[in-house]
Parts: C-alpha cells; sequence; structure tokens
C-alpha cells in the first residue's frame, strides 16, 4: 500500500489525463512504454529510408543518386539512428511496459527519472538529425566514428553529434538505473531472482552492461571534443596521442554495446517460444548462467573488431580465443530453444514465427561471427560486406525480428485487441523473404572482396548488389503492413482474453487486457 | 548536367550494364602460401559450421514438422536435463579447440619476421596510394584512372571500372617483400585480397605486413577502411613480375625518370602545356575542385575566375607545391613532377577563361631547388 | 514503505557511483593504454628514450639493420629525409645518425616528429638517447638543418629480428605555436 504512494505519482487518479499532456508529465511506465516504442518505430522508418538511400544508390555500378560525401551520410547515420535511436529505445521500451507486469510491480521504481530518461530522447535525436542542414552536413565518418576522420578531419556538425550522444548516453543510463531498481526492489513476495521470468533475467544483465559501459562511450566522445576544441590530443598523434586508442576505447564500448542489442531479445524468444511450444522453457538456470557468461565475457573481446591495426601477435591470439570461447554459451542457448520446441505441441502465430526466424537467422550470424573471430581469416573478412553481413543477421533479423515478435506477441495485452493474424503473417513472411534476399548475398560480396562503405562498386559486384537492393526494398516496404496492423489493432479488432495465448504464463497474463492504468496496487503472491 | 539529374540515372540504366556478368561466391585461393592456408581455413571452419547447422536446424525442423498441435501431439513436461547440457557445453568447446589449433599456425607463420629481399613503404594519402621502395630511388603515387565520365554513367564502363591506377606497385615474384604502411591523413587499409594482406594505415605510425607471390600476375583490391569522401575511389593494383620483367621494369623506371629530367629542360610551348595540364588535373584536381573548375561551394575553392589564378604566379605556385596547412590542398611537390607541375598550374591558370599566363617547368624547377 | 524509498535510494546511489567510476575508467585507460603499449610494443609507440644511466652491453656476435625512414604528414611542405636509408649496428652499440630537414616556404614553421617502429616487438629494444623528436623543431623560411638522432639497439633484441625499421612522422604544428613565434620575435627585438 506504502508501496503505492511511493512509486505511482503523488496526484493519484485512477485514469490517465487527457491530451497532450498526459505525454508530457507522464510517470506511468505503461505511457511511457508506449511512447519509447513509438519513438523507436519512427526511427526505425527514418533509419529504414536512409538505408533504402544507400541501397538505391547501390542497385547499379556507377553514381546515380547521390554523392559519395551525401552516401557517407547516409551511412553513418543510418548507423546511429538504427542502434541508438530504434533498436535500444525499443527494448527500453518494452522493459518499461513489461518488467513491472512481469514482477507484479505497480510500476517502475522511479517513476518521475523514468518520464525524464525519455523526454530527452526527442531533443538527442532532433539535434543529430538538424546537422543535415548545417554546413558540411551531417556526420559522414561512420557510425564507428574512428579518430582522426571524426575529430580533425569532421564537418563542423561533429559537435552536435557529441552533445547527441552523451544526450542519449544520459537516457539510457537512466533508463538502465531505473530497470535494475525496479527488479531488485520492486519483487513481488516470493518471486526469487531464480523464478523471474527471463526476459526480466535478461533485462537486469543488459542493464548493468550499459552502466558499465554507456559512460564509456560518454568517456570517448568526451575525449573527442577536448580534441576538437580544446587543444588536447588524447587521439592526434602530433601531440603524443594515438588515434588507435580511439579504437581501444570506443570498442570497449562498442562489443557490450552489440549484446546490449541482443540479450533482451534472447529474452524475448526465451518467452515467446515455451507459450507457442506449450512446453517450460529448457534449462532456465543454464540460461541464465550463459546470458551472465555472454556479458561478462564482452568485456574481454573488443579487439577483435581491431585485428587489422597491428597488435602484437600475443594480443592477436587472446582476442581470438576469447572470442571464440562466447559461441559456447551463445550455443547453450540456441541447443535450449531447440530443446524447448522438442516433443511439444506447437503452433505457429506470427509472434512464433517471429521467434523461430530469429533462432535460425540469429545461427546464422553468429556462424559468420564464428569466422571473423579466426583472426588469421578476418585478415580478409574485415571491413568487407561480409561484416555488414554479419552484423545485419545479427541485428535484422535477430533484434529487430524479436522485437517485432515481442509486439505481436504483447500487442493483445497492451491494447485488449487481437492483431490480424493473416496480415501479421503476410508481413513475417515478406520481412523473412526480403530480409534474406538483402543479407544473403552480402556474404558472397564480402568474400569476393567488396568493401563496406562504398558509395560505388567494380563490376563484378553488380549482380549481387542489384539482388540487395530489391531484397532491402521488399523488406521496407512489408515494414508498413507492421504499421498498419499496429494501427488497426490500437484502434479496435477482435477482444482479447486476460491470457491471450493458450500456452502463454506469467503474471503479466493474470491481468486483464488491457491492463488497468495502475496495475497490481495489490502486489501479487507468487508460489 | 545540372539541368539532367533525372535523365542521368536513367540513361545509367543502358550504360551501367555489366561489361563482366560474374556471381562470385567465394573468397579468392590467392597467389601466396599465406593466402592458400587462409583459403584452407575459411574453408574448413565454413564446413563446420554448415555442419553444425545441419544437426541444430534439423533438430528445429524435426521438431516443426512432428511436434506440432495441429498433429494433436501433447506437450512433454520435461525441462532440464544436466547431462545433456553438460555435453553440448562439451562438445563446442572440443570444436573450438580444433578451429583454433590450425588458426594460430596460420597467423604465426604470418607474423613471420625474417629478413626480406626487398621493403616497400606504403602510404596512404587521401585519396591515393604512395609507394617508396626502401634504399631505391623509387618513389611513385598511384591514382585511380577510371574516367569521371563513366563513374557518372556517361559513357559505358570499362572491364576494369574503378579498379585501374596509373602505376601500379611492381614486385618481383618469388622475392620476400616487406610492406611498411603509414599514413598521410586518416585512416585507410590496404587490401589485396589474392595476397591475403589486409593492414590499416595510420597516421603518424608504422604497420607491417610481409607476402611472396610465386606467380606473376595482376592483382587488384582497395582501400577497405572509410577515409573520407573518396573511400571507394582509391584502388591498389599490384604487378608481379618475373625477375627479368622485374629489371627490365626496373631500368625503364630509372630510364623515365632521367627522361623526365630531360624534359623539365626543354622548352615547352602554352598548348603543349595546356594538354599536359589538363591530363594532370583530371587525375589530381578534379576530385575536389571538379572538371569545371567550380570547386564545390563550402567545401572547395572554385578555380574558375580565381583572383590566385589571375595574380602573382610566385603565390599560386606556392600553394600547389606546398599545399595549404589545415586544409585539404595537399602539397604536390613530391607527387608530380616538374613538368607536370608546371603544366597543371599553365593549365590552371588558363582554363575556364581565366588569363594567369605560363608557368614554365624551370620556373618550377629553380623554385623547388 | 520508507524502507522502500532507502533501498531505492542506495541502489541509485551504488549505480551512479559505478556509472561515475566508468567514466573515469574511460579516461584511465589512456595512461593505462600507454603502459599496456611499453609492456606489449603495441603500435611500435617507442617510450624508450632519454639518457643511459648504465652502460649497454656490446654484442660483436650480430648486426642488426636499422631501416630509417621519414614520413610527413598532411600539408607539411618540408623536405625532410634520413642522412641514409639504413645503418648496420651492434646490438649495444651507440649510433649517430641524422635526418635533413629543409623549410622550403617562405614562412616561419614549427613541426614535432613523431617515432615509430616496426616490428612492434623491437619498440623496447629500440633506445634513443637523443633525438630531434624530443623537442618541436622550429625552422625560418629557406632554412636547412641536420636533426641529430643518437641510440642505442639493447643486446636482449630478440634472434629473430634482424631488420628494425624506425619511422619518423612530421607534423606541421605551426598554427599551435604562432603566439610562442610573436614572443620569440619580442625578445629578439628587446635584445637588439
Amino acid at each position: 500500500m506504502g508501496m503505492l504512494d511511493q512509486a505511482v505519482h503523488t496526484e493519484h487518479h485512477h485514469g490517465p489525463a487527457s491530451g497532450i499532456t498526459r505525454w508530457l508529465y507522464t510517470t506511468n511506465h505503461k505511457d511511457i512504454g508506449t511512447l519509447y516504442l513509438c519513438f523507436s518505430l519512427l526511427m526505425f522508418f527514418i533509419g529504414g529510408c536512409m538505408a533504402l538511400t544507400v541501397r538505391a544508390e547501390l542497385f547499379q555500378p556507377g553514381l546515380q543518386l547521390i554523392q559519395p560525401d551525401f552516401f557517407n551520410q547516409m551511412t553513418t547515420m543510418h548507423g546511429l539512428i538504427m542502434v541508438f535511436g530504434a533498436v535500444m529505445p525499443a527494448f527500453v521500451g518494452l522493459a518499461n511496459w513489461m518488467v513491472p507486469l512481469m514482477v507484479g510491480a505497480p510500476d517502475m521504481a522511479l517513476p518521475r527519472m523514468n518520464n525524464w530518461s525519455f523526454w530527452i530522447l526527442p531533443f538527442a535525436f532532433s539535434m543529430m538529425l538538424s546537422t543535415f542542414f548545417m554546413e558540411g552536413g551531417a556526420p559522414n565518418f561512420g557510425w564507428t566514428f574512428y579518430a582522426p576522420l571524426s575529430t580533425t578531419y569532421a564537418p563542423p556538425s561533429v559537435t552536435f553529434f557529441i552533445f547527441a550522444v552523451h544526450m542519449m548516453g544520459l537516457s539510457s543510463i537512466m533508463g538502465a538505473i531505473n530497470v535494475i531498481a525496479t527488479i531488485l526492489n520492486l519483487r513481488a513476495p516470493g518471486m526469487t531472482l531464480m523464478k523471474m521470468p527471463l526476459f526480466v533475467w535478461t533485462w537486469l544483465i543488459t542493464a548493468f552492461l550499459l552502466i558499465a559501459v554507456m559512460p564509456v562511450l560518454a568517456g570517448v566522445v568526451t575525449m573527442m571534443l577536448m580534441d576538437i576544441h580544446f587543444g588536447t590530443s588524447f587521439f592526434n598523434a602530433a601531440g603524443g596521442g594515438d588515434p588507435v586508442l580511439f579504437q581501444h576505447v570506443f570498442w570497449f564500448f562498442g562489443h557490450p554495446e552489440v549484446y546490449i542489442m541482443i540479450l533482451p531479445a534472447f529474452g524475448v524468444v526465451s518467452e515467446i517460444i515455451p507459450t507457442f511450444a506449450r512446453k517450460r522453457l529448457f534449462g532456465y538456470a543454464s540460461m541464465v548462467y550463459a546470458t551472465s557468461s555472454i556479458a561478462i565475457l564482452s568485456f574481454v573481446v573488443w579487439a577483435h573488431h581491431m585485428f587489422t591495426v597491428g597488435m602484437p601477435l600475443a594480443g592477436e591470439l587472446f582476442f581470438m580465443f576469447t572470442t571464440m570461447l562466447i559461441a559456447v554459451p551463445t550455443g547453450v542457448k540456441v541447443f535450449n530453444w531447440i530443446a524447448t520446441m522438442f516433443r511439444g505441441s506447437m503452433t505457429f502465430e506470427t509472434p512464433m514465427l517471429f521467434a523461430l526466424a530469429f533462432v535460425v537467422l540469429f545461427s546464422i550470424g553468429g556462424f559468420s561471427g564464428l569466422m571473423l573471430a579466426i583472426a588469421p581469416v578476418d585478415f580478409q573478412y574485415h571491413d568487407t560486406y561480409f561484416v555488414v553481413a554479419h552484423f545485419h543477421y545479427v541485428l535484422v533479423p535477430g533484434s529487430i525480428f524479436s522485437i517485432m515478435a515481442a509486439a505481436y506477441y504483447w500487442l493483445p495485452k497492451w491494447t485488449g485487441n487481437m492483431y490480424n493474424e493473416t496480415l501479421g503473417k503476410v508481413h513475417f513472411w515478406l520481412s523473412f523473404v526480403g530480409i534474406n534476399i538483402t543479407f544473403f548475398p552480402m556474404h558472397f560480396l564480402g568474400l569476393a572482396g567488396m568493401p563496406r562503405r562504398i558509395p560505388d562498386y567494380a563490376l563484378q559486384f553488380a549482380d549481387f548488389n542489384m539482388v540487395a537492393s530489391v531484397g532491402g526494398f521488399i523488406f521496407g516496404l512489408a515494414q508498413l503492413l507492421f504499421l498498419y496492423n499496429v494501427i488497426s489493432c490500437i484502434r479496435g479488432g477482435q477482444k482479447a482474453t486476460d491470457r491471450v495465448w493458450e500456452g502463454s504464463h506469467g503474471l503479466e497474463w493474470t491481468l486483464p487486457s488491457p491492463p488497468p492504468y495502475h496495475s497490481f496496487t495489490e502486489p501479487p503472491v507468487v508460489k | 548536367m545540372r539541368s539532367n539529374r533525372w535523365v542521368l540515372p536513367i540513361a545509367g540504366l543502358f550504360f551501367a550494364q555489366p561489361a563482366v556478368a560474374d556471381w562470385q561466391l567465394n573468397l579468392v585461393e590467392g597467389a601466396t602460401e599465406i593466402s592458400r592456408s587462409v583459403y584452407g581455413l575459411h574453408m574448413t571452419i565454413f564446413y563446420i559450421c554448415v555442419a553444425i547447422a545441419v544437426v541444430v536446424f534439423g533438430v528445429m525442423l524435426w521438431s516443426i514438422i512432428y511436434h506440432r498441435k495441429s498433429r494433436g501431439v501433447k506437450a512433454a513436461h520435461f525441462h532440464e536435463h544436466t547431462w545433456v547440457e553438460i555435453i553440448w557445453t562439451v562438445i563446442p568447446f572440443a570444436i573450438l579447440i580444433a578451429m583454433a589449433v590450425p588458426a594460430s599456425s596460420t597467423l604465426i607463420q604470418m607474423y613471420d619476421k625474417s629478413e626480406a629481399d626487398l621493403d616497400i613503404q606504403i602510404t596512404g594519402y587521401q585519396w591515393k596510394w604512395r609507394y617508396q621502395y626502401l634504399g631505391q630511388d623509387i618513389d611513385f603515387f598511384s591514382n585511380l584512372t577510371t574516367p569521371k565520365e563513366q563513374i557518372n554513367n556517361e559513357e559505358s564502363k570499362g572491364e576494369n571500372y574503378l579498379l585501374e591506377v596509373d602505376k601500379p606497385l611492381v614486385l618481383p615474384a618469388g622475392k620476400k617483400v616487406r610492406f611498411l604502411f603509414t599514413s598521410n591523413d586518416v585512416i585507410h587499409a590496404w587490401w589485396v585480397p589474392a595476397l591475403a594482406v589486409k593492414k590499416d594505415v595510420i597516421p603518424g605510425f608504422i604497420n607491417e605486413a610481409w607476402t611472396k607471390v610465386e606467380q606473376p600476375g595482376i592483382y587488384r583490391g582497395q582501400c577497405a577502411e572509410l577515409c573520407g569522401r573518396d573511400h571507394g575511389f582509391m584502388p591498389i593494383v599490384v604487378e608481379v613480375k618475373s625477375e627479368q620483367d622485374y629489371q627490365q621494369w626496373l631500368a625503364s623506371f630509372a630510364q623515365a625518370q632521367q627522361a623526365q629530367a630531360a624534359e623539365a629542360e626543354k622548352t615547352w610551348t602554352k598548348a603543349e602545356l595546356m594538354a599536359r595540364g589538363e591530363e594532370v588535373y583530371k587525375v589530381s584536381c578534379a576530385a575536389c575542385h571538379q572538371l569545371s573548375g567550380q570547386g564545390i561551394p563550402g567545401a572547395f575553392p572554385a578555380l574558375a575566375g580565381s583572383a590566385l589564378m589571375a595574380g602573382a604566379s610566385d603565390e599560386h605556385v606556392d600553394m600547389v607545391l606546398n599545399g595549404r596547412s589545415g586544409t585539404a590542398m595537399q602539397a604536390f611537390a613530391e607527387q608530380l613532377s616538374e613538368v607536370d607541375l608546371a603544366a597543371v598550374i599553365t593549365y590552371e591558370r588558363n582554363a575556364w577563361g581565366n588569363d594567369g599566363g605560363i608557368v614554365t617547368p624551370l620556373q618550377i624547377k629553380q623554385r623547388i631547388q | 514503505m520508507d524502507q522502500l524509498k532507502v533501498k531505492n535510494f542506495r541502489t541509485v546511489r551504488n549505480l551512479i557511483c559505478g556509472c561515475v567510476l566508468m567514466f573515469g575508467f574511460g579516461f584511465l585507460m589512456v595512461p593505462l593504454y600507454d603502459v599496456f603499449c611499453r609492456v606489449t610494443g603495441l603500435n611500435g609507440k617507442v617510450l624508450n628514450t632519454g639518457p643511459v644511466s648504465e652502460q649497454f652491453q656490446e654484442d660483436r656476435q650480430r648486426q642488426v639493420k636499422v631501416q630509417l625512414i621519414a614520413v610527413n604528414n598532411e600539408g607539411m611542405p618540408w623536405k625532410f629525409k634520413p642522412a641514409s636509408h639504413s645503418v648496420e649496428v651492434f646490438p649495444g652499440e651507440m649510433k649517430q645518425t641524422h635526418y635533413v630537414a629543409f623549410n622550403p616556404t617562405d614562412e616561419w614553421m614549427v613541426a614535432q616528429a613523431v617515432p615509430s617502429v616496426a616490428p612492434a616487438e623491437a619498440a623496447e629494444y629500440l633506445h634513443k638517447v637523443n633525438c630531434f623528436c624530443f623537442d618541436q623543431q622550429p625552422l625560418e623560411s629557406l632554412e636547412r638543418r641536420e636533426m641529430p638522432l643518437l641510440f642505442v639497439v639493447e643486446a636482449g633484441l630478440p634472434d629473430y629480428i634482424s631488420t628494425i625499421t624506425l619511422s619518423y612522422t612530421l607534423f606541421d604544428i605551426t598554427p599551435e605555436n604562432r603566439s610562442v613565434q610573436a614572443e620569440d620575435d619580442n625578445y629578439r627585438r628587446a635584445s637588439l
């Protein structure tokens, strides 16, 4: 009871306020979750348009639509927006909606901070996107912004880029603090750590990763800022600095960052597969341990992004071995999912289709990751389309598919209405086909020798590039179906039951669909 | 051209038809012992991955087909099994060790430090390569030669579109060659797939790698690290020659250098300088200042109608020779011969309606000394 | 419940401390990296400089080839060359050589040379006793200067390394030093 007074906004009312102020001042986890998800969908479409611009230019050899400098701005902003604007906020949105419902909490632990951490984002991304209209254009040095291209040789807009990164870093850190505080302090009685749903577990680990590495990102952009404006020489060889230092600090952030984008996806899939296989998740404990070991290993593998910078032999060997080691816990997770399906009683609704595609296509991304881990062969793969194929396989049919699976899975719970199942399946199949047509040929392009981030290419790469571009447009257009399906589901449709799915399990399904504005005001008891 | 923005992409549909349709799927085996062992490693690991995928996805497919509700299957109740879980942790670990052994041995081979027959310093520039043969009087730049018209789809594309240079790196076959990499500006990466050599070139630091190509041939590669606007337009061409041909090339290189020195002594007419200057301008200047001499507003100044072109030639010469610190304007004194410098300066001073008089190779020569 | 408030407060405090520590760690990586480089010879960062205190043991059994390379960074118009492309030394032997720099512009300029060694493993054995890279190097317009380099290859150099490459990249740092020049001029005027 007292918990309620603390956690819920002090103005104690039973429904949401009306009008725009509801969204501006809201401290309700469901509202903020919705805001995050809508924001990330918007960013997904903006970043997607940039990707399609890139693919349109690469449809044929030669320069047709855009000039090389604008091409670089497109690839850079596509990466930044998809990573920081689409995938990360989507997962924070899911956490906002689902973590309190899953652990039986009335709201997030720090509701006011929750409001802040969301409302920083629109400002950060407005600033980021405004760089397109500045002299010299938007950042054009790649989303990894390697010095000195991003310092001495950067367009003037780099300063705004740095502030935007600071702001979204702050937002992520506040979001992570909130998730941790909620999970550690607000669990319903009887909900021990090892009884938590796996989505909550993976988010807890993700949040700790965020706390550990977002400050490092803030540090590295601060060093850039000082190099550019205050005459320091962190990354400038002339003043005793070292451009390679930038890469070390960046990837010390960057590698855990890629797990920040995939661990919650593991959580989502671990929720969905048991539901539609009608069977408990296989190896719950080993899933938790595997996730933790992936997180810990992520701190000692960063230099596998830098095999070609000229490290000494011992360094190359060390990072090669640690990187290969990650295959073990990742393998355990995949085996567990398959063991969950094995001798289950499966049905194939849209969320399950996305989850199954996740398992297969993420594994393909894992295999190419294992190949990339082999240092001597990485000399051939590094900075080619093989790498582009690899990280798109783990991010698009990995992270993005899991977010879509989650959206379809929980939409009936959130809105109280069922989405259109047929349209959902059409969306899935178009996405599945589109994605493979887009990214699978990129493996071949990379092996044949096409470097990444080039606006024009030699003729032997023409065929597969054309195929990839066609696939990109199929995937991109298919997302309009998703948008339509989500909007029509919000506006109405067949009423959903409380459990929604036959095989659903967990606290969130004990609430009505949609759940009341304030849920679990009396903590449930977990046996 | 401006008014034709929509015509170009459509015209491109006709011109851009690939001259070589090539659905290359796999890595090249390459031309060196190392590249072949890299290829072998690549295939081994690929096959291991395929085998694992067949087993794992096979089980999954089996479940999807046979363990579905529509067949009336009731779900089983098992949800953990310690031994199974231990086994599928240990087996991947063993497979990884099996992969790590050959990988390490190839890597150690690559780090061989034994004495090389030839050392070549490779310097990355925005956006060209410079090759200096250590201890020999060989030092040249290697520029992209694909004409702008092909890139802009106004002409059909040649066979080696974007992979052709004016002066390739020439290596002797069967000799161990050591490369020393460094950069003049940002980080680039020197990559020739057939040699399995890819190394970042980093301003202020040197990296090394080596190769030993057995068979003469021409091997092409590209810059692999994003290095700014024309990252996609700085190819690498390596020409490996037999010992005899290589010696011949050395001799002809020395001869060409002497001829170049003699050229500077001769008297050049304005027409000759203009003709040569235009060629030099296309390769070395047009990327920034544009063929039209209009530059790019806000980034690269226009040369047409510029006061620098009309004023005293000394300032113009100084700009081209020494560049301008803190801007993208490079120092060309070492990049171009005296005749080329004189020609391109003369061209700039008289093209596009400019009228700034000529600069002779002799003037440049005096200026440099 | 006050108890929960306290719990939340503690969690948040601890996590914020964690963030601050990690932000600090980001910056700590800079000196850590230098130490790491010294230990592993990463990037051929040569920190092994300064006058020698101990006498080096000369090893007359083998010779090491030291290649000298000069690189101009972007926009650096000086002519900058080693006196000779390579020198043969005995490990432990003190070797004197020099680079030549010439400023062809009609302006006063300052340069900073940055050394680097390949192979990286050799960096810790190449000891520079006196080097022009220790200081910034100003040159008047059209001035030419021999810039001395005194180094020794320590006898501990592993046997498998027979060639060491020492490169100097010359950076133009004139813009940062304009004020210094002004002071210089004032000083000169005063002393006239």
